[in-house]
């Protein structure tokens, strides 16, 4: 299990300088002269040529490489053009909005999946399946971005229960610690406010758990109608034990390795996603973050995001895999 | 009369063994490790030993379906492990294969016809009504019939697959057949109607056959010859009559006590009679410790005319 | 030859019996999926809608008439009018050319050169595996849409552009499906025996490894084209897919998102027609699922 922990490891350090270098190449290949987009359409040619000096564009491209790289290792992600701030000071109240959506929503999706599906599948062609199993294949084919419009449009415009877009009452703002305002509300003692969080994070974080829920419900049913029809929940079941928590308990161990391949995959949809949903809401996460430095043509944001994302991307399917291994006795690792 | 077709000589396989980290090789696995022998035109070699002693390995190496690792085949004089790739499919028109499986041995999107026309297509044989032709006759050849020529693989039993396979290794008139197990996949009634097949078939096309199998008694009937195999090594090499009448290797000597008698009752006597656990020649012995502990193996040495067993001088 | 009487085969009763190929008994047992056949009618009605937009649509696409901007639905106009004046229910007829488009062409562009590069990978193993394996983890390490997104930056937005990057995105999908395919077909006991007929490499992959492993494709494909249509949606919701006055459905709804308090009709009538596209090809995907490869399912 370590050797194959390590070798995993190992494996990832191709794969990472392999993305570092695409991601280098694509940001080199958007039409646009960096300098140019700094300095604005009145720059004289002298500045100009200047800052493409200072910027190191007049190098090679492998030595631009190597100097990102470098730079990379440790620890500088470089300077937004824009604000001319180092990305990693800038960056993480991003990436903690991200996160703080992503993980509300992937709470969400696996907690009402995985009780849909096993209800589902132990009332299996009752109305309840039925319904469940409709909305669901309309959840896994509704696109995110619509379906957050009209959320909006219903929840917060029409009826007025829920804000539409941001995270937090601005006008009575917490003070910042970890930019987790689920925390950072707590750790002020302001309960008002985390409501007030809470409320921010309902429609986005709905629409985001709307694709790994319908998956998830799947998968969880057809994996525990598999269990229900195993021998040994005959032999529970012949056995007249009070069924229901029988397989309760034996279905949620086994929707375990399916959910963890659903995680795995929809980690990527999640981050996708979290640009699109973050746009519609107003959402200040990791993926507005990236899609505003295109607008700007902030090369060094637009790199360096991408890969952070990227990164924890891989880094999560390591984690999902090793699990695998570690909770799945059948699955051998060569 | 008795010309050699085929020589086989010190043939090895071995697959590397990885592990560690970076997956370095750390060994060896001897799969079939020096094995020699020698058919003759028109004659059936029976190659017996448990799974996993190298014996399909070694007829996949006869048609470098598997690399040797080393050894010579001589074909028809011709060195098959000298040839180029494309000089060798083209080999493969006299050298046929006989598969265990005969589920897995056809392609299930493929109708019977077009299975059967493949290899005259490969080798470029005859034309497009010729090849038909020739595919319905196969059929009959084989017990099935024309009819059969436009289904799937899925719609025939186990023993029909069998003669499918069969027909198409006689697709291209080969001139040596390696049957590898071709009946223990099927249902013991089934298996006699496909060995007597096997063995009209030789009579009417002069067909070698080497024939692969697991124990003894299946082999028996179809035999001139039989090698037996044990891990990866031949044992004993002789006519059928002396490897039944007289086995010389301790091994040889468990697989024929393993080979069940139809009635143990009515037989007993006859089988007794017919088992004579051999002895060898003064001058020999063998040391059969490598049987349970890896120690240094024997050479076959010839101890009579035509019998070959695994063992050294005393 | 005498010996022919003798032989007998053990079973003649399957003489009377048609000749099934896998292909017509999948599709007997996808006949039988109602699900899988509401997906297929669903598929086939937007394919006619996008065939005959133009005869089906009661306006042209850019036809606006300022004076019934953000119109209601109304018997005149089924689906209201957007901020121009224009008939979305027309708009949304054409959209579904734009979608279909892009989603069959797309998917098409990632089967055929993953395909390529996965067969080339799974047959010929070794250091061109490592290399194209490599490859796909790569651009699979991205979330597809980011992928997407730096794609269409390089090449500029427009309708082609996203075609493409939706096609590139979705290649390693198709390569490593068709790569682990084929190294598992490498290894039945029928390509041992085609290779001990003397077939060549190529035929062997041409009439043996490829229609042995077409069935999962054509599910994966079915799939791919549901999502390539979100995607391409996505990617003009962005801006950075059909430009106007296209009418594609992504850019529909965030030009009119604006609207969405006083027109929300605008927003609502692209969205269920993306919807109801995508879960057509879903069905329809999972019923080829079942039907053609029941292993598959997840």
């Amino acid at each position: 299990m370590l050797t194959y922990t390590i070798r995993r490891l190992l494996m990832l350090i191709p794969v990472l300088f392999g993305m570092t270098f695409v991601v280098f190449f694509i940001i080199r290949a958007i039409p646009g002269d960096p300098a140019q987009v700094i300095l604005g359409q009145q720059a004289t040619k002298e500045a100009m040529a200047q800052l493409t000096e200072k910027l190191g564009l007049n190098d090679p491209w492998y030595v631009q490489f190597f100097h990102y790289v470098k730079g990379l290792l440790s620890g500088d992600l470089g300077e937004s053009l824009r604000s001319s701030a180092p990305i990693k000071d800038e960056i993480w109240p991003y990436l903690a909005a991200t996160l703080e959506l992503s993980l509300v929503a992937m709470f969400i999706a696996i907690f009402i999946g995985v009780n849909a599906g096993i209800i589902s599948a132990w009332f299996q062609n009752s109305w309840f399946d039925y319904t469940a199993m409709i909305l669901a294949l309309i959840g896994i084919s509704i696109p995110v971005f619509w379906l957050g419009l009209m959320e909006q449009w219903a929840f917060s415009l029409e009826l007025g229960w829920l804000p539409s877009t941001g995270r937090e009452n601005v006008r009575d703002p917490v003070e910042v610690v970890t930019n987790l305002y689920l925390i950072d509300t707590l750790i002020a003692g302001r309960f008002d406010q985390f409501g007030e969080v809470i409320r921010h994070l309902i429609l986005p974080s709905l629409a985001l758990a709307t694709i790994p829920m319908a998956i998830i419900a799947r998968i969880t049913r057809s994996s525990m109608l598999e269990v229900m029809r195993s021998d040994y929940i005959r032999t529970a079941r012949a056995k007249g034990m009070r069924m229901f928590f029988v397989v309760y308990k034996h279905s949620l161990k086994n929707a375990v390795i399916p959910v963890l391949t659903v995680i795995g995959l929809q980690v990527g949809l999640l981050l996708g996603g979290a640009i699109l949903t973050e746009t519609i809401f107003g959402w200040p996460g990791i993926g507005r973050y990236i899609y505003e430095a295109i607008g700007f043509r902030d090369y060094p944001v637009i790199q360096s995001g991408i890969l952070i994302i990227a990164t924890i991307f891989i880094l999560i399917n390591l984690v999902v895999d090793l699990l695998y291994v570690a909770i799945d006795p059948r699955i051998k690792y060569n | 009369m008795t010309k050699p077709i085929l020589q086989v000589k010190n043939v090895k396989k071995y697959f590397p063994i990885t592990g560690g980290i970076l997956g370095k090789k750390i060994g060896d696995m001897k799969a079939v490790d020096g094995v020699s022998f020698h058919v003759n035109e028109g004659e059936t070699l029976g190659i017996v030993g448990e799974s996993g002693c190298g014996k399909s390995t070694t007829g996949r190496m006869l048609l470098r379906l598997i690399e040797p690792t080393d050894g010579s085949i001589l074909f028809d004089n011709q060195d098959l492990r000298a040839l180029p790739k494309k000089e060798m499919r083209k080999v493969r028109r006299n050298i046929q294969m006989i598969f265990q499986d005969p589920y897995a041995s056809l392609n299930p999107r493929h109708t019977v016809e077009k299975i059967l026309e493949e290899p005259l297509l490969v080798h470029g044989i005859g034309d497009a009504t010729e090849r038909k032709k020739k595919v319905s006759e196969m059929l009959e050849v084989v017990g099935l019939t024309s009819y059969h020529a436009r289904r799937y693989p899925h719609q025939f039993s186990g023993g029909q697959r069998q003669r499918i396979g069969i027909a198409r290794a006689l697709m291209t008139n080969p001139k040596l057949i390696i049957a590898d197990e071709p009946v223990s996949a099927l249902d013991v009634s089934i298996q006699s109607q496909v060995l007597n097949l096997l063995k009209d078939l030789q009579k009417e096309f002069q067909l070698t056959y080497i024939f692969i199998a697991h124990d003894l008694g299946v082999v028996r009937h179809i035999s001139d010859r039989v090698g037996v195999m044990y891990k990866g090594r031949m044992v004993e090499l002789a006519d059928a009559e002396k490897i039944y009448q007289n086995p010389l290797h301790p091994y040889t000597q468990q697989l024929l006590a393993a080979v069940p008698i139809p009635d143990p009752e009515y037989y007993q006597a006859d089988a007794q009679a017919a088992i004579q656990f051999g002895t060898l020649p003064s001058p020999y012995v063998i040391d059969d410790s490598w049987m349970n502990i890896e120690s240094e193996r024997d050479d076959l040495v010839e101890v009579e005319p035509g019998h070959f067993v695994a063992c050294r001088l005393k | 030859m005498p010996v022919l009487a003798k032989r007998e085969n053990e079973t003649n009763q399957l003489q009377q019996e048609e000749a099934v190929s896998p292909w017509r008994e999948g599709w007997k047992s996808f006949k039988k999926n109602k699900v899988a056949l509401v997906g297929l009618g669903i598929v086939l009605f937007f394919m006619i809608i996008a065939v005959f937009a133009p005869l089906l649509a009661p306006y042209g696409i850019n036809e606006q008439e300022l004076s019934i901007r953000n119109n209601p639905p109304s018997p005149e106009h089924w689906f209201g009018t957007d901020d121009f004046g224009r008939d979305i229910f027309s708009r949304v007829l054409y959209g579904a050319r734009i979608s279909l488009w892009v989603g069959l062409v797309s998917v098409s562009g990632s089967v055929i050169v993953g395909c390529f590069l996965g067969i080339i990978a799974g047959y010929y193993g070794r250091w061109i595996d490592t290399v194209i394996s490599r490859i796909f983890d790569i651009m699979l390490a991205f979330p597809s849409i980011l992928l997407a997104i730096a794609v269409v930056a390089v090449l500029g937005p427009s309708l082609q552009n996203a075609l493409i990057a939706i096609a590139i995105i979705n290649i390693p999908n198709f390569g490593r499906l068709i790569r682990s395919k084929v190294l598992s077909v490498k290894q039945e006991e029928y390509i041992m025996a085609a290779r001990a007929v003397g077939m060549s490499d190529g035929r062997i992959l041409f009439h043996h490894v490829l229609p042995n492993s077409l069935a999962p494709i054509i599910v994966q494909a079915t799939l791919a084209i549901a999502t390539a249509i979100i995607e391409a949606a996505a990617l003009g919701f962005l801006g950075m897919g059909a430009q106007p006055p296209q009418a594609e459905w992504g850019k529909m709804l965030a030009d009119s998102r604006q609207y969405i308090i006083q027109a929300p009709w605008t927003v609502l009538f692209p969205g269920i027609a993306i919807m109801l596209t995508v879960l057509g090809f879903n069905l329809m995907g999972d019923g080829l699922r079942d039907a053609l490869d029941p292993k598959m399912k997840n």
